[in-house]
């Protein structure tokens, strides 16, 4: 490559900062979701290199649904601990009360109570004027049109007739009281060059990703594993221990898992690269019913 | 499939290597669904292999049942997310699209070509580095040709490709080939475009997409995605006028002071002189800090934190620039503007304008014309509507530094936001100054950047100086207040009080700018607004003769008197709000200047059909009913000698 040029890796990079210190500087109260993943990870980064040497200046946030990973939550406290983070969690206490679950209540409305209105709840407690999550425009039809900035409203919708356009690289960044904007720095990322990104600057990703020998049952087509006791096996339902790993993360009981040998981050992009299945694919969440994503959006959802 | 045996040739190692390094290319497909776009970029997609499995399986279920292709897989439907949201009746809109090769990464933004969709055009264009614009080779150059070519040039891309579709149903023929190339000649001779290239194709069939077309070989040239894969664009970047717009300060503890942002255009390095705009003031650049430690250089479109060896005031909106190479700075923008809202443009309302990382309040005191996108003609018009492309003139709040949109997409652009509804209303492109003043009736005098340095080194006798010679701290006292609230009657009482107590102090009310300096403006709102700019920027002036200014306006507008307050400088300016009902203020009424309004024999009277905007938070609020004048007076000397102005 010439001399000053960038290479795709650099300009994404450079403009997710760009993107995440106009928000910082144009927002009363910001804050960043956290989901543990891949794509959090990587936003996380991008954060710290935005302000580096001044610490993040905003709250780092998590909506738990309680049904996570176990090996995700460890992840996160390191993560919390080693980038000393000013982190908050969050919980649907109502959720909780009624003890939503997915499996008595159904994926819909425990995605719904859980994590749609678990997370408007933070971010009206909270107050904040700006959340910025890790969605690519890459990862669902739906999202291929999606702003960087997404306007809300006050009851944290989504109207997809009143988006504002994005030109250049100026964003409006006004607001009324109440009102708020989702901001999305990964938008022009796609699945490979989150990886890419991970192996360049050799970040930590939660071990799930890597293929490894794990409890699992079979459900439909996909592999869930028995991460607890709470998972609720049926009449003759038996684990079994196989090498399977994690293509996104999610809530246990809903998140697929593959067959896989791969155990290392190259072995994982190599796998990525030649392999023909598109990432949602083991998220039960979005093939509920079709334009689930669009629906999801407008109550509210990232 | 090319990645494999990239892989199984490298190793993975080496390949992730080799593969994070690739470049990346913007680029934008304009067509209707009739041109075949959907097919072209669901052929770009499927042959360079980015269709995954489970995708297309479904694709090919939905080919059953919608397809046009026969037992071919309709291409087109993979992109099929905005089909169905038409059906759903949402807005269409920019889609954005991701595919990469070995060599490049490309995002592709996909606009709907239809007449009432320029403003999704301009959207996506305003990123990209290259547009295909798509023919369909039985109909040629057609209205729709005009237009996209027309919106892609306005947004200033440098690279066209010209996509002579459907080859298939005219035979392959080189000739109809020929005559869409010439007639294009046409198109291509008023825009400036540098690089335009033609290409004959049928997307539907794969010919001269991906793969070299064996039914053409009379075309010599390159198939597309090898023309996307090899184009340069690195060129295009401007490496010569330093440009960084200050984005944010870091503060994170009292030994370090870094100004954030991304640099727009040029190079920087530690140790190079800078100048700030609009202040002037000049500095070293210390260090260039990233997260990975300091660097010796940074250039166009990295983001990174600049130190200065001295302590200058710079904030968010400023800019760093090369001292002997600044950019214009001025309260007038000469730009093309695409209008985005429902609601149309008003000549005269207050916008906000966002330009780079600055933002003021604007007015567009002038449509010069409208260009009709389809015929490329120049027609009048008194405002501009929704999809619109015309020239205007803007008048800003404060001054901003704006290049010419041809020499720098960043520093050349803006936004004009609305105040209330907060929508983005319309995108600007600042054109070249010199072009702006040869065709402007009024030429505007204007001054750079560079004007402050120039003014801060021939500059002898300083406002200290004078300052201590005249043994005073001069002060603009700024008096709002609705008409008849007691402004003037307080301004001269003050003025007299002071001048008994030795200070240097003069008046400035309608009365005195309107019989002289200002003897040019009516009262319509762009002029009450020169008027308050003039009056300002006159007890500037005063300030740095040492002597003290006060000024009585009804000003009634937040934004003009935060105008005022930043024209003078925040630490010498005072805000006093003489607050007195409408109710009081109409009885006074002794020269009938309310009863004229309620007549309505004069307009814009300020209470009556102008409205006045109450100050937030004003120094000193005096009420001029229940208190006396004196006990008013002595108010407000009281609160100068709290502030050590008075001696």
């Amino acid at each position: 490559m010439t001399k000053y040029a960038l290479s795709h890796l650099q300009q994404l990079e450079n403009e997710s900062i760009h993107i995440i210190r106009e928000v910082a500087a144009e927002f009363e109260r910001p804050v960043m979701l956290y989901s543990i993943g891949k794509d959090s990870g990587v936003m996380l980064r991008l954060a710290q290199k935005a302000f580096a040497p001044a610490p993040i200046p905003f709250k780092i946030l998590h909506v738990n649904t309680t049904w996570k990973f176990r090996e995700m939550i460890e992840f996160r406290n390191r993560m919390v601990k080693e980038l000393d983070l000013d982190f908050e969690e969050w919980i649907n206490p109502e959720g909780v009360r009624d003890n939503i679950n997915p499996f008595e209540h159904g994926t819909q409305r425990y995605t719904h109570v859980m994590k749609t209105e678990g997370l408007k709840q933070a971010l009206n407690a909270g107050k904040f004027d700006a959340a910025f999550g890790g969605a690519r425009r890459d990862e669902e039809k739906s999202r291929a049109k999606e702003r960087v900035f997404s306007f809300r409203d006050r009851f944290h919708q989504w109207d997809p007739k009143n988006q504002r356009p994005e030109l250049w690289n100026l964003f409006n960044c006004r607001v009324n009281k109440g009102e708020s904007i989702r901001v999305f720095p990964l938008s022009n990322w796609t699945e490979l060059d989150v990886w890419l990104y991970i192996h360049q600057e050799n970040l930590p990703v939660v071990p799930l990703y890597f293929a490894k020998e794990r409890p699992v049952v079979q459900r439909g087509s996909a592999w869930i594993m028995v991460d607890d006791e709470r998972l609720p096996l049926e009449a003759g339902e038996k684990p079994q221990m196989r090498m399977v790993r994690f293509r996104t993360l999610g809530c246990y009981p809903l998140t697929g898992a593959i067959d896989s040998t791969a155990d290392t981050l190259p072995k994982v992009i190599e796998e990525m690269l030649r392999s023909r299945d598109s990432e949602r694919q083991g998220r039960v969440i979005d093939y509920d019913e079709s334009g689930s994503m669009e629906q999801k959006k407008r109550e509210g959802y990232f | 499939m090319s990645y494999a045996s990239q892989i199984d040739e490298l190793g993975i190692e080496a390949y992730l290597a080799k593969y994070g390094r690739r470049e990346m290319l913007r680029l934008l497909t304009c067509g209707s669904v009739d041109d075949g776009k959907s097919t072209l970029i669901g052929r770009l997609l499927y042959d360079s292999q980015q269709v995954h499995d489970d995708v297309l399986a479904a694709v090919r279920k939905a080919s059953d049942r919608f397809g046009t292709t026969g037992d071919e897989v309709d291409l087109a439907l993979l992109t099929d997310g905005l089909q169905a949201e038409r059906e759903q009746g949402i807005t269409i809109d920019v889609a954005y699209r991701y595919f990469a090769t070995d060599r490049r990464k490309f995002i592709i933004a996909d606009t709907p070509g239809h007449v009432q969709y320029t403003r999704n055009m301009a959207t996506g264009a305003s990123t990209c580095d290259l547009a295909i614009i798509l023919i369909d080779a039985r109909y040629g150059v057609l209205e729709q040709t005009r237009r996209h070519s027309f919106i892609c040039s306005l947004l200033g891309i440098q690279h066209f490709v010209i996509a002579v579709n459907k080859m298939d149903l005219v035979d392959w023929s080189e000739q109809r080939f020929q005559e869409i190339r010439d007639a294009y000649g046409e198109v291509a001779a008023r825009l400036q475009v540098r690089d335009i290239h033609f290409i004959p194709m049928s997307a539907l069939k794969g010919d001269n997409v991906v793969a070299r077309s064996e039914k053409m070989p009379w075309f010599q040239g390159s198939p597309l995605l090898d023309h996307l894969e090899t184009v340069h664009v690195a060129s295009d970047r401007n490496l010569v006028d330093l440009r960084f717009p200050v984005q944010h300060v870091l503060r994170p503890n009292l030994n370090f002071r870094g100004y954030a942002g991304t640099l727009a255009s040029g190079v920087i390095r530690v140790g190079d002189t800078i100048a700030v705009v609009p202040s002037g003031k000049q500095s070293k650049i210390k260090s260039i800090e990233t997260f990975e430690g300091p660097i010796q250089e940074a250039f166009a479109s990295m983001s990174v934190v600049l130190t200065l060896t001295d302590e200058v005031d710079v904030s968010r909106g400023d800019m760093l620039v090369a001292p002997n190479n600044a950019p214009p700075l001025s309260n007038s923008v000469e730009a093309m503007v695409v209008w985005f809202d429902g609601e149309g443009l008003q000549p005269g309302k207050q916008y906000l304008i966002k330009h780079a990382t600055s933002q003021t309040a604007a007015i567009v005191t002038d449509v010069r014309y409208r260009i009709n996108v389809g015929t490329l003609h120049r027609e009048p018009a008194a405002n501009l509507q929704m999809n619109d492309v015309g020239r205007v003139h803007i008048e800003c709040a404060r001054p901003i530094a704006a290049d010419a949109y041809d020499k720098n997409r960043t520093t050349g652009s803006f936004i004009l936001i609305d105040r209330l509804s907060n929508a983005t209303v319309a995108a600007g492109m600042v054109l070249e100054r010199k072009l702006a003043e040869d065709t402007t009736k009024r030429q505007r005098s204007s001054a750079d950047a560079g004007s402050h340095v120039r003014l801060q080194k021939k500059r002898k006798v300083t406002p200290e100086a004078r300052k201590a010679q005249l043994n005073q701290e001069p002060f603009v006292l700024w008096i709002t207040g609705l008409p008849r609230a007691g402004k003037s009657s307080l301004a001269y009482a003050l003025e007299l009080a002071l001048f008994e107590q030795k200070h240097q102090v003069h008046v400035l009310d309608g009365e005195i700018l309107r019989t002289g300096i200002n003897r040019d403006l009516g009262f319509s709102g762009a002029d009450r607004w020169e008027n308050q700019r003039r009056a300002a920027e006159l007890a500037k002036l005063n300030l740095s003769f040492g002597v003290s200014t006060i000024i009585a306006l009804v000003s009634p507008i937040r934004f003009e008197r935060q105008q005022a307050r930043e024209i003078v400088g925040n630490e010498h300016f005072i805000h006093v709000f003489c607050d007195a009902p409408l109710e009081v203020c109409e009885a006074r009424d002794e020269d009938g200047l309310y009863a004229r309004a309620r007549a309505g024999q004069i307009a814009n009277v300020t209470g009556i059909d102008a409205p006045y905007e109450r100050p937030t938070s004003p120094d000193i609020v005096l009420d001029t009913v229940k208190d006396s004048a004196e006990a008013n007076l002595a108010k407000v000397l009281a609160f100068l000698r709290e502030r050590n102005l008075l001696r």
